[in-house]
């Protein structure tokens, strides 16, 4: 393991790069730190709180701390996994969240965690906040009613190097996320697609492709969020062997 | 000892929930081993005439009635379930919950695109009927549920499994397959 560094997540002895944060080198060792906005090689935002681990006693943001020399982390522990749930109840009840009705429904990452965590209802009161829905440009459908401000697709969608969704209202009651009209109109069929694969939830749509796949053969519909990573450790230990 | 009774209803519901249930198939008759049903549309019992167990609620509240309902289930059964995202959440009917009543009945009864024979304009006001809610509200803000079963519908065997638990008094079994929003 030469130039990686020691780390223990749970106990179990991890080998990572410097300079990696702790989201993804525990996936290179094969362990699934739940997350709702990490995007691999992005600037973390640090913004849905899920990914919370606990390193020297202390509840740290595994996609924004970089790991260090014997740094040892709790993960898949009762304690975390329960915060874990209940801010993905908070989201669930801060949105309009209608998964009956909703496109994104089986390939959605914030339902998937839900699932994992086995959320039978939130256990704050349901807001019913009043949000927009602008369905302007040609290719892209936004429906801030199921937005969790992840920030991913203002990290990553871009229009000629323009940003094409913002926070808008900072600092004010109603933060929201805004679209771009005008860059947005300017978009590519790929580029609609490619805002629809960046966003956890159902926001950001591409037009004429919902419902795309049939019940049953939608990304979590068999296998839990976090699945293909944590297959990855027998495939590691087979490695090994 | 006598068997466990359990009664339903749909509140603002699709009965789809109800439809699911019938999916358990011929399970249904091992049911009927197990259990008595009191007021339910399966078995057309219009009100209750004992105390029951278990109730299960589809559907929310969107009315009056839905409410009166539901607090008599309470009244009547031990253990109450939501049944789907409607009684859990609100439910698609939820989707009023950000608009003015005054303009859902004004888009239903008198501006929407197939309104056509309502002439005088006239809001539904027959005194027999329900008033409407200012919202739809998730079962457990008005009563005390004690269960809730996800789901649109809730998958059969998810159903099936629940209802074993709380007639034998065992686990419940939720297998990944059957826990699902939609």
């Amino acid at each position: 393991m030469k130039g990686k560094i020691k780390i223990i997540i749970d106990g179990k002895e991890c080998w990572a790069k410097p300079g990696q944060n702790v989201i993804d080198a525990a996936r290179d060792n094969g362990i699934y730190i739940p997350s709702l906005c990490h995007v691999e090689g992005v600037k973390p935002a640090g913004s849905c709180r899920v990914c919370n681990v606990r390193i020297e006693g202390r509840n740290m943001t595994a996609c924004t701390t970089p790991v260090a020399d014997g740094m040892e982390i709790e993960n898949d522990i009762p304690e975390l996994n329960e915060l874990r749930k209940a801010i993905i109840e908070v989201l669930f009840v801060s949105g309009n969240h209608f998964c009956p009705s909703c496109e994104k429904s089986g390939n959605c990452e914030l339902q998937a965690l839900a699932y994992r965590f086995r959320m039978m209802v939130p256990r704050f009161p349901y807001e019913f906040p009043i949000k927009g829905v602008d369905a302007s440009s040609k290719y892209i459908y936004h429906d801030r009613n199921r937005c969790v401000m992840c920030k991913r697709c203002i990290r990553t969608i871009t229009k000629d190097g323009k940003n094409v969704f913002a926070y808008s209202s900072r600092g004010g009651k109603h933060l929201h996320v805004v679209m771009d009209k005008e860059l947005a109109a300017q978009m590519t069929e790929k580029e609609a697609q490619k805002a629809m694969d960046i966003c956890p939830v159902g926001a950001i749509l591409k037009k004429e492709r919902g419902f795309y796949s049939p019940i049953g053969q939608r990304k979590y519909d068999t296998e839990p969020i976090g699945s293909d990573v944590e297959k990855n450790i027998d495939h590691l230990k087979q490695k090994e062997q | 000892m006598s068997k466990p009774v359990i009664a339903t209803t749909s509140l603002a519901g699709c009965f789809g929930c109800h439809m699911s249930f019938l999916d358990i198939d011929e399970r249904i008759l091992e049911l009927i081993e197990l259990v008595e049903f009191n007021k339910s549309p399966i078995d057309d019992i219009k009100t209750f005439t004992k105390q029951c167990d278990i109730g299960l609620i589809e559907g929310g509240c969107c009315n009056s009635e839905n409410i009166e309902t539901l607090k008599e289930f309470r009244r009547m059964c031990k253990t109450l379930v939501s049944l789907g995202e409607c009684a859990i959440m609100g439910g698609l009917p939820a989707l009023r919950n950000g608009i003015p009543i005054r303009e859902c009945l004004h888009e239903a009864y008198i501006n929407g695109p197939t309104v056509g024979l309502n002439k005088e304009n006239i809001l539904p006001n027959d005194s027999e009927l329900p008033m409407i809610l200012d919202r739809v509200y998730p079962c457990h803000e008005i009563v005390k549920i004690d269960y809730f079963l996800p789901g649109c519908a809730p998958r059969a065997d998810l159903i099936w499994n629940a209802l074993i638990a709380l007639v034998t008094g065992g686990e419940l079994q939720l297998p990944y397959e059957a826990f699902k929003f939609d």
